[in-house]
């Protein structure tokens, strides 16, 4: 099927399109109105129905979640956050931002100074209109430094914000293009006089508002009636409950409990294809699990040594065995092909024992043991990878050892403070901020110590350049300096794994976050 | 002396469990570390117990587990009894002020959530076996403690006891002549008991991050890594956890008779 | 004052102090751990100036012992005060989860006690014969399983294979009492399957102990039955252990079952506790603790008060 028609068909299938208006469109593409029926009524079977209590199981709350968007950290508070709020912008499908609070964006030549347009008629749970100085008093917030904001580094950029009518204008102390995808970012939620006196009310312009908050464990929402968009918010009422156990939440979509869930472990997708109540969603997107070395600590500042470690790592078996082939291989940079130009002649790197070897023995490495640390919680498979990756790299001569930490505390006392780790990274929407936010030398969380001034000057150059094909390029060389030089060691991507009810309508995969960017309560409907 | 049935047969699994813990090394068909299969295989004539999640050969790595599952779970109950029983029957004998001091200690280590106890450990004291069994063993103890006080409490006034005061018999006297034999068998019942608690304990702390390390995994830690296929009968997951049901229950056997054993020791009538 | 009464307010007493003495060692613990709440909460994105910030706004810049009095002036008012991390208010979010604790206790121990020493009873009475084997073998194959196998397990059968119950047993308030009891049917099934044999177990075992004693054969040869020997004069003197090992498993109820909750999502104080050792969140682990603590040291006050009234010889010492 050509691309065109799958467009139609999502947007056919996302209401946005009538009937008529599809089979005359297809027609135009040669298809023949036959066959444009059948479609059509696949598409159309899936018209929104109102009504009804949508439930989604989420992992990852604890009784210790706060509501105040700039703390979010986990899949829970972001599901949250992301049905009572809403931000200026959202990350749309392919690479665009879909107009949200804002309805138009626009820049200077340079990409110097932002225009957002807020739209008009959007109003805060409380009753009070969505003005651009709440958008300004939003932003500002995130930048006080007594925010705790884990928004701060994106803000970081905006020299001045001035709110003037409907209008908010940010002026950047550099240029960058992407700025509308930073606005995404889901800690920026507005929130009424920025959420100031209150960060924690709960109180957003989102289709749904909270009604009762129980944190680690359920939050139920009622249908915001003065919404504006009538795409979003079918259901009367929805709830997200925080379920951390894989089998538990597995039951319960199974049972009915939850309409829609997070999470399917990738091993036991095979099994749960039996039950015909329930669809499994996949979505290939930029989050990958990694193996993370300091470039500045011995023994790994010495790029053979890392080159050694890099060329030891079997990815394909990971992909298999780890994530059970619902993923892809990495090639130790931390973009794929889910990033808008995206370099994919970029050679794919294997495991080669004899290479690794090779690289090994030129490192002149002591040959004292190579301590890899890893707790379970540092990814979803985390400790078995590592033992995987260290039966490879003994076969390559290399003295690789796995040392358990404990979860608690892994993200304080290990990550970012050993000098090799197992971590993840959810990705970003574009690469600048994906790079911007771990491989910029300044970056706060540049966890592998990547310190490469020319990789970092390309990188401020790329931000503002507005020629793509000139940016494709510059990119193609960031990737190939962290891929060669750099600590990452990038064995896979993996694809979100997730599910619904079969009853549950409306699900359009959208890579840039779990559970449709968040958006799955507020944009899927219950099929009687 | 005649052994019944029963009590052989816990007796001759338990010494197979020891023998192959022993000698893992020499009959394990893979070492425990290669991923030799796909993941979670079914039992086949090349795996005989399956796969496990990474595709490791699950009887290979049951054996080596067995080591040292048996061993810390064996040596941290030892540990919890001898001390537990001991200050247990020296508080009900002595009473007064000993009984109070060992009791309320107890009552304080009972208290604090072991949680923070088992974070506090595995911050300052160094990982290893050494370290996880004393943290095992005395964390158990309390419980010996309590149960061997109510229980010699009850002896400590009989008249037998008495009669050995007055004749003034040693402290060690009494308490290992005329208590202990008399507290066996309730202490036995629960030795074969906290073995099994121990065995489940060690994959507790270890999912904690305190203890085994891999590639070496205990019986419960195999179960825990493969948890996800539980309820979809694969046999990584069961058969670890059938290998701790059938120790479990061969031990109790055991258990059982030197009870009915030790409750004969009395004098008494019947066996 | 009778010598029963001294005693219990003598042991009530002693018990305030070990629970001070408890908030103590607590304190010191959660000290001890590397992090503190305000690394826990920023994460990685902690400037120093951030963490700074944070500290003075949750009083965390004051030395140890001053926040240790602050926190004990204000709880002897009964003022819990606010979570470090999300400043919900303590005591209400306590108060609920307690609650919820409790009923999964109790539904679970009203079955599990008099099952186990009725099972217990059944097995020392046909001692060495079927039932006794037959019970035993099935209490010990459940008891070996980890508590999150016998819950997947459950959750398999009930769920999935028999559509009776939910797998996820969330309660909330306002819910109806038997709308609760269907909640939790699940996690009380495996509680009780993990602690029966234990209890089971240590009432055959005592009871076999006494079974051998001159008074039990004086009993027997007074013409009564094997079960009323065993109800009226070989249970009241084999209690002792009896009620030990009770006590041990009802506080493990209230205390120990968090991987239960977690599996089911029970929304109870165990997971409550866990969360915030992990944020290092001192006011709710210190009251959750104490809340601990006061359970296990109230259970073994009335432990070795049973002790004590079923002895005759230590009701009425010389």
């Amino acid at each position: 099927m050509s691309n065109e028609l799958n467009h139609l068909l999502g947007l056919a299938t996302a209401g946005k399109m009538s009937r008529r208006e599809f089979a005359g469109r297809a027609a135009a593409l040669g298809v023949t109105t036959a066959m444009a029926g059948a479609m059509a009524s696949t598409a159309f079977a899936d018209t929104p129905v109102k009504g009804g209590v949508l439930r989604a199981g989420v992992q990852g709350g604890q009784s210790t979640d706060s509501l105040d968007p700039a703390l979010a950290a986990s899949d829970v508070p972001f599901m949250i956050n992301s049905t009572w709020g809403e931000m200026l912008v959202d990350a749309g499908l392919k690479g665009t931002v879909e107009m949200r609070a804002a309805e138009e964006v626009s820049s200077n030549k340079d990409a110097t100074e932002w225009k957002f347009k807020i739209r008009k008629g959007v109003e805060f749970h409380n009753g009070a209109p969505l003005t651009s100085a709440d958008v300004v008093a939003t932003l500002k917030r995130h930048t006080d430094e007594k925010s705790k904001s884990g928004a701060l580094g994106i803000v970081k950029g905006i020299k001045e914000m001035k709110a003037d009518g409907d209008m908010v204008t940010l002026t950047l102390a550099a240029a960058n293009a992407d700025l509308p995808f930073l606005m995404a970012d889901y800690h920026l939620v507005i929130q009424p006089g920025g959420g100031v006196d209150k960060p924690d009310a709960g109180i957003g312009s989102g289709p749904y508002k909270i009604v009762d908050n129980e944190p680690g464990v359920r939050t139920a929402f009622e249908k915001n009636k003065n919404y504006w968009d009538a795409n979003r918010g079918f259901a009367d009422q929805v709830e997200v409950l925080s379920i951390n156990d894989n089998t538990a939440r597995t039951a319960a979509i199974q049972a009915g409990q939850i309409h829609i869930m997070t999470r399917i472990d990738p091993k036991i997708v095979e099994m749960l294809k039996g039950d015909s109540n329930v669809v499994i969603e996949r979505a290939a997107g930029p989050g990958h699990y990694v193996f993370i070395m300091e470039c500045t600590k011995a023994p790994f500042d010495n790029n053979d040594l890392r080159m050694a470690l890099k060329l030891a790592i079997n990815r394909q078996d990971m992909v298999d065995k780890i994530l059970g082939g619902m993923g892809s291989r990495g090639n130790d940079f931390p973009i794929n092909a889910s990033y808008p130009l995206f370099d994919d002649t970029i050679a794919q790197r294997e495991y080669d024992a004899a290479a690794a070897a090779a690289a090994y023995k030129k490192s002149g490495h002591d040959g004292s043991p190579i301590i890899l640390q890893v707790a379970p919680g540092a990814f979803p498979g985390a400790v078995e990878a590592a033992q995987l990756f260290q039966v490879s790299a003994n076969a390559a001569g290399i003295p690789l050892q796995v040392k358990l930490e404990p979860d608690d505390g892994y993200w304080s006392n290990v990550w970012n403070v050993a000098p090799f780790c197992a971590s993840y990274w959810g990705g970003r929407p574009v690469q600048d901020q994906m790079y911007s936010t771990a491989y910029l030398s300044t970056a706060d969380w540049n966890d592998t110590k990547f310190i490469n001034k020319h990789f970092d000057e390309v990188l401020i150059a790329a931000r503002g350049e507005l020629d793509q094909a000139k940016r494709k390029t510059m990119y193609s060389e960031l990737a190939n300096l962290v891929r060669d030089t750099g600590g990452l060691i990038c064995p896979m991507f993996n694809d979100w794994v997730e599910g619904r009810r079969k009853e549950v309508g409306g699900w359009v995969a959208n890579p840039a976050g779990t559970l449709m960017d968040g958006k799955a309560l507020s944009m899927c409907w219950l099929n009687a | 002396m005649r052994i019944p049935v029963s009590a052989l047969l816990g007796m001759s699994i338990t010494t197979i469990f020891v023998l192959i813990a022993i000698f893992a090394p020499w009959i394990a068909p893979y070492p425990i570390e290669s991923a030799v299969g796909k993941v979670w295989e079914n039992p086949s004539t090349t795996y005989w117990l399956g796969t496990d999640t990474i595709g490791r050969d699950i009887l290979s790595r049951l054996l080596y587990g067995a080591q040292v599952t048996i061993f810390v779970a064996l040596v941290s109950s030892l540990l919890a009894f001898s001390m537990g029983a001991f200050f247990g029957f020296l508080a009900a004998t002595r009473g007064g002020w000993i009984d109070m001091v060992l009791s309320r200690a107890v009552d304080l280590m009972m208290a604090v959530p072991s949680l923070i106890v088992a974070l506090v450990v595995l911050s300052v004291l160094p990982l290893n076996l050494t370290v996880l069994i004393l943290v095992m063993g005395i964390l158990d103890s309390t419980r010996v403690f309590r149960l061997s006080r109510a229980v010699a409490v009850d002896i400590a006034v009989m008249d037998y006891v008495e009669a050995a005061r007055l004749r003034g018999e040693k402290q060690g006297w009494i308490i290992f002549r005329e208590i202990l034999p008399n507290a066996l068998s309730p202490l036995v019942a629960e030795f074969g008991l906290r073995f099994i608690f121990a065995v489940l304990f060690i994959s507790t702390l270890s999912f904690l991050g305190l203890g085994i390390q891999p590639p070496l995994s205990d019986w419960g830690g195999m179960v825990r890594e493969n948890k996800d296929g539980l309820v979809y009968g694969k046999a990584a997951a069961l058969m670890p956890a059938l290998a701790i049901a059938v120790l479990a229950i061969s031990v109790n056997l055991v258990a059982d008779w030197v009870l009915q054993r030790t409750s004969s020791l009395k004098g008494g009538r019947g066996a | 004052m009778h010598p029963l009464l001294k005693l219990v307010v003598q042991r009530l007493v002693l018990g305030l102090l070990l629970l001070l003495a408890v908030s103590v060692v607590i304190f010191l613990g959660v000290e001890m751990l590397p992090g503190d709440t305000a690394q826990a909460i920023l994460g990685q994105s902690a400037t120093p100036v951030a963490l700074a910030n944070l500290r003075a706004q949750m009083g965390l810049d004051q030395p140890p012992w001053v926040r240790y009095f602050t926190w004990l002036a204000h709880a002897l008012q009964g003022d819990l005060g606010k979570a470090l991390t999300n400043n919900k208010d303590i005591a209400h979010a306590i108060g609920q989860r307690l609650g919820n604790t409790l009923f999964l206790a109790v539904c679970a121990a009203v079955i599990a006690v008099p099952l186990a020493i009725g099972l217990g009873l059944i097995a020392a009475r046909h001692h060495g014969r079927w039932p006794d084997k037959l019970i035993s073998g099935v209490t010990l194959a459940m008891i070996s399983l980890p508590e999150f196998v016998a819950a997947y397990f459950v959750i398999f059968l009930l769920t999935q294979v028999v559509h009776v119950f939910q797998p996820v047993s969330m309660v909330f308030p306002g819910m109806g009492f038997f709308a609760q009891l269907k909640a939790v049917a699940l996690p009380m099934i495996v509680l009780v399957m993990v602690v029966l044999a234990h209890m089971m177990r240590m009432t055959r075992a005592a009871i076999l102990n006494v079974m051998q004693s001159a008074y039990i054969e004086t009993a027997e040869l007074k013409g009564l039955s094997p079960m009323q020997v065993i109800w009226r004069h070989a249970l009241p003197n084999a209690i002792a252990p009896i009620i030990s090992v009770v006590v041990i498993n009802l506080a493990y109820l209230v205390v120990g079952v968090v991987v239960v909750e977690v599996v089911f999502s029970y929304n109870a104080l165990g997971q409550y506790l866990v969360d915030h050792v992990a944020k290092r969140d001192l006011p709710v682990v210190q009251a959750v603790g104490i809340i601990f603590a006061a359970v296990y040291i109230g259970l073994n006050i009335l432990a070795d008060l049973i002790g004590i009234i079923a002895n005759p010889r230590l009701r009425h010492p010389k």
